[in-house]
């Protein structure tokens, strides 16, 4: 058991915020950046333009 | 086509609401006669007044409307413009009374003598008045008009629910006038852009709800398959406002019976929560909201999609996710413990990144389409504004870091670069688009004078220009005179020597203030001459604006 | 057609999702912000430094501090010294946490168009506060203060002990007796000779018990304000606080 002292906390926060917002970040590049999605957003962006 | 008979009777949804409003307006009623306190018994009073009005509307509407209202009319949606309008007008009008008490209160610092020795009148009273006008008043009926347009629109579908946003528009309104009249008469917690007690949160609460059920059920609604970026962010400043709000406002009233309340986080953690709270306001009100309506004014007045719509979601998450942690930049260098401190700088620092990317996806839009700038005044201000969103967005993450910070802390500087975003940024964008939707609700083909628009954006520019000018003056000087030593090692100036110093700036941006004030006034005229459904002569002649795009 | 109906149906389902998902991805990341920058704060130790002398306000301090906040005092003054030389020559020790713990709400504020107040507590004597509250530029010729002639008016102290019930519902540790005596210690902390002053110091220990200028008259609503201005700053002792023991 590792003992809760300023340090410690600090060490873990910094090391999982960093996978975290790594991860993320990542995975929302990911998502933007998906060749299949590539269309539904062409579609999306024309949104307010083609309306009635 | 003969309309199919139907015969009229009240809706569950009407009846429910009228109980509702009469049970509420006789319990507000006896509220108000038993208040322990002044403030409290007006403001019940003015709910139930309120609340009586409400269900005499209700009424009205009732015997005035057909049997039922059809979702679609000859094959498209019979979109709900009503509460829009309503939203636009009040924005216009709590627009105008915010900047001109903006303006009093800038005299006031110039001139003591013009706070007239009553409290009602008095620059503590009247600042919470100012910024809640401004913000919630005048930017929020923006964000609720334009929310509610855009929404029906880039869903293709009717607002959801049929009294729910007039509940949601009026009741918003009737907030405003319970948290302003609650300033003057001294009702306040004291937490900055947080003043409203605990009742007038209540009823916010309550209000807000009501308008994120609105939302959501005309996404669900939809006819499109997709949810347009600009709802994205609506939903994120909807729901976030909502958890913001309820925990910076929890509190415990003295009596139920009464104004006052205790809030029940003290000291240090009520800072944190309170700025956790402060600067999210900016981050998801005046930000992720405002943006919402650049994502769909902007292309819709150039006439071309967004640059990049992958670009709008990764900095969509990113602004989401960055914001919330950036709050204690407030705090550096008070009792809050310092890793607090670091962590808020660390993101307010990154937020730069998906801060520039929302601005330069905007002005990337008008690749190609550069020339409209001059042509359209409409569209300039919108431009304008964005570049006032990335000046302001580039000057926030710099003072967050916290040698700086420690220089322009309590200054003018912290003022200066709050209105270049709020006039700048915020007013702007809300400014381009309230130009393009009052035509497009009135069934206008333009605004009354695009003349008119160009004397306003000259004007009001030059107001921002010496309102933020003025102040970085004012703040850096402030922030050297308090620090400066002289030769034998003693503190060179008294704190009066530096208010006295501020004197020249003051006047500046109190006029700077009254030209961005007249230029909202051009504004209105504009406006209401285009809802009468008038035209400008000479353009009327012309056939179109004077300047064509040189070749 | 048949076919095509419940098709068409779970289509529809995912996108009705879609939206909830995306509320629900939203504030979970926003959440997570928060909790983690808030919650420590009320868990580490370190947050807020153990120190003797910050005790409850006084029924008339307190009384004083709620017209500060209704008057808006917080938006033109702070009241949190950094730690900073030339802060600290100009207005004293830098501001501690645990000086700020029973208030409801902190009054830190985030602007200084007038100078700090969280040490301005016996800076001054009460007739300056009160010649300046009634007109500031009488004794500060540059000042651009409103006046505040209008607080020369009777303190409305009926509720007072309400007050401190709803003080002590959220954390602030009002006895009892405290609560009971409310009313009684509000006026006896302006009469020094009478019977209530020992009363009011062996439950507040180091308040000052004074007229704070106002005579014995009724109190005003400047006595409630002078007597909260000269409280603030003044409850720790630092010729024996330490601060390399808290440092964090």
């Amino acid at each position: 058991m590792i003992a809760m002292t300023y340090e410690n906390a600090a060490a873990f926060a910094q090391t999982s915020g960093l996978l975290y917002f790594a991860g993320i970040f990542v995975g929302v590049c990911v998502y933007a950046f998906w060749p299949r999605n590539r269309a539904r957003f062409e579609a999306a962006a024309h949104l307010p333009l083609t309306e009635d | 086509m003969p309309a199919r008979s139907v015969s009229k009777h009240m809706t569950e949804g009407e009846i429910g609401l009228g109980l509702s409003l009469l049970v509420g307006a006789f319990l507000c009623a006896l509220a108000s006669a038993r208040a322990v306190d002044a403030p409290f018994s007006i403001h019940m009073g003015l709910f139930a007044l309120a609340g009586f009005a409400g269900l005499a509307a209700l009424v009205k509407r009732y015997e005035g409307r057909p049997a039922a209202v059809p979702q679609e009319i000859a094959g498209k949606p019979h979109y709900n413009l009503g509460p829009v309008k309503f939203a636009v007008v009040a924005a216009m009008v709590w627009g105008i009374a915010g900047f001109l008490v903006g303006c009093i209160i800038a005299f006031q610092l110039w001139a003591p003598s013009l706070n007239l020795g009553i409290e009602y009148a008095s620059f503590g009273r009247l600042r919470p008045l100012h910024t809640s006008a401004v913000i919630f008043a005048f930017g929020g009926n923006v964000l609720i008009g334009t929310s509610l347009y855009v929404v029906q629109r880039t869903c293709r579908a009717r607002l959801a629910g049929d009294l729910a946003p007039w509940f949601v528009v009026l009741g918003y309104n009737l907030f405003i006038v319970i948290a302003g009249t609650g300033y003057l008469m001294g009702v306040t917690q004291s937490k900055e852009y947080a003043e409203p007690e605990w009742y007038a949160d209540l009823w916010l609460t309550i209000v807000w709800v009501v308008y994120l059920l609105v939302f959501l059920a005309t996404l669900w609604k939809r006819k499109e398959p997709h949810i347009f970026v600009a709802n994205w962010f609506y939903l994120a400043f909807i729901v976030t406002i909502a958890m913001l709000h309820s925990v910076n406002n929890l509190a415990v009233p003295v009596s139920w019976l009464g104004s006052k309340s205790y809030p029940v986080f003290a000291g240090v953690q009520d800072a944190l929560i309170q700025w956790w709270y402060g600067h999210n306001a900016v981050g998801f009100f005046l930000t992720a909201g405002f943006l919402a309506i650049m994502y769909y004014f902007v292309p819709k007045r150039a006439e071309r999609p967004i640059y990049s719509y992958r670009l709008s979601i990764i900095h969509f998450w990113a602004l989401v996710f960055m914001y919330i942690w950036a709050g204690p930049h407030h705090l550096h260098y008070t009792a809050l413990p310092d890793w607090a401190q670091t962590l808020g700088m660390t993101f307010s620092i990154m937020l730069w990144m998906p801060s520039w990317g929302g601005m330069i996806n905007g002005l990337m839009t008008l690749s190609g389409a550069w020339d409209k700038l001059r042509t359209d005044p409409v569209l300039r201000f919108m431009v304008v504004s964005l570049a006032f969103y990335g000046m302001a967005t580039f000057e926030g993450p710099m003072m967050s870091i916290k040698a700086v910070n420690a220089l322009s802390h309590y200054t003018d500087w912290t003022i200066g670069h709050v209105h270049s975003g709020a006039l700048g940024w915020v007013a702007y964008i809300s400014f381009g688009a309230l130009y393009c939707l009052v035509p497009w609700l009135w069934n206008r083909r333009e605004v009354y004078s695009l003349k008119l628009v160009e004397w306003h954006f000259w004007i009001s520019t030059l107001g921002i220009v010496l309102y933020i000018t003025s102040m970085w003056v004012a703040g850096i000087m402030q922030g050297l005179m308090w620090r400066a030593y002289n030769a034998l090692g003693f503190l060179e100036y008294s704190f009066v020597e530096t208010v006295e110093a501020m004197q020249p700036y003051y006047l500046v941006r109190a006029l700077g203030g009254v030209l961005f004030l007249i230029g909202a006034l051009i504004m209105a005229y504009n406006l209401a001459m285009t809802v009468a459904g008038r035209t400008a002569e000479r353009e009327a002649l012309s056939g179109s604006v004077g300047l064509a795009p040189a070749e | 057609m048949a076919t095509a109906q419940p098709g068409l149906w779970k289509r529809h389902e995912i996108f009705e999702k879609n939206s909830i998902i995306l509320l629900i991805g939203a504030l979970i990341v926003v959440s997570i912000g928060g909790l983690v920058e808030i919650a420590p704060l009320f868990y580490l130790k370190s947050t807020v430094e153990t120190v003797e002398g910050v005790r409850p306000y006084t029924p008339l301090e307190l009384a004083g501090r709620n017209i500060y906040i209704r008057e808006g005092c917080y938006l033109c003054h702070s009241q949190m010294v950094r730690p900073m030389r030339d802060e600290i020559e100009r207005y004293g020790h830098f501001s501690l946490a645990a000086e700020s713990m029973y208030d409801h709400p902190f009054q830190w504020g985030s602007k200084r168009t007038g100078p700090d107040l969280a040490r301005v507590g016996g800076k001054y004597s009460d007739q300056w506060h009160r010649e300046h509250l009634i007109e500031p530029r009488a004794v500060v010729p540059a000042s651009i203060m409103p006046a505040y002639a209008f607080l020369d008016r009777p303190l409305d102290t009926e509720a007072i002990a309400e007050d401190l019930k709803a003080n002590r519902a959220v954390g602030v540790p009002y006895s009892d007796e405290m609560i009971a005596q409310a009313q009684a210690d509000l006026t006896a902390q302006r009469d020094p000779d009478g019977p209530g002053a020992a009363g009011l110091q062996r439950r507040y220990p180091g308040a000052t018990i004074r007229d704070f200028g106002g005579g014995r008259t009724r109190a005003t609503e400047i006595d409630a304000l002078i007597a909260y201005l000269q409280v603030l700053g003044t409850m720790v002792d630092f010729k024996i606080y330490e601060d390399k023991k808290n440092l964090r």
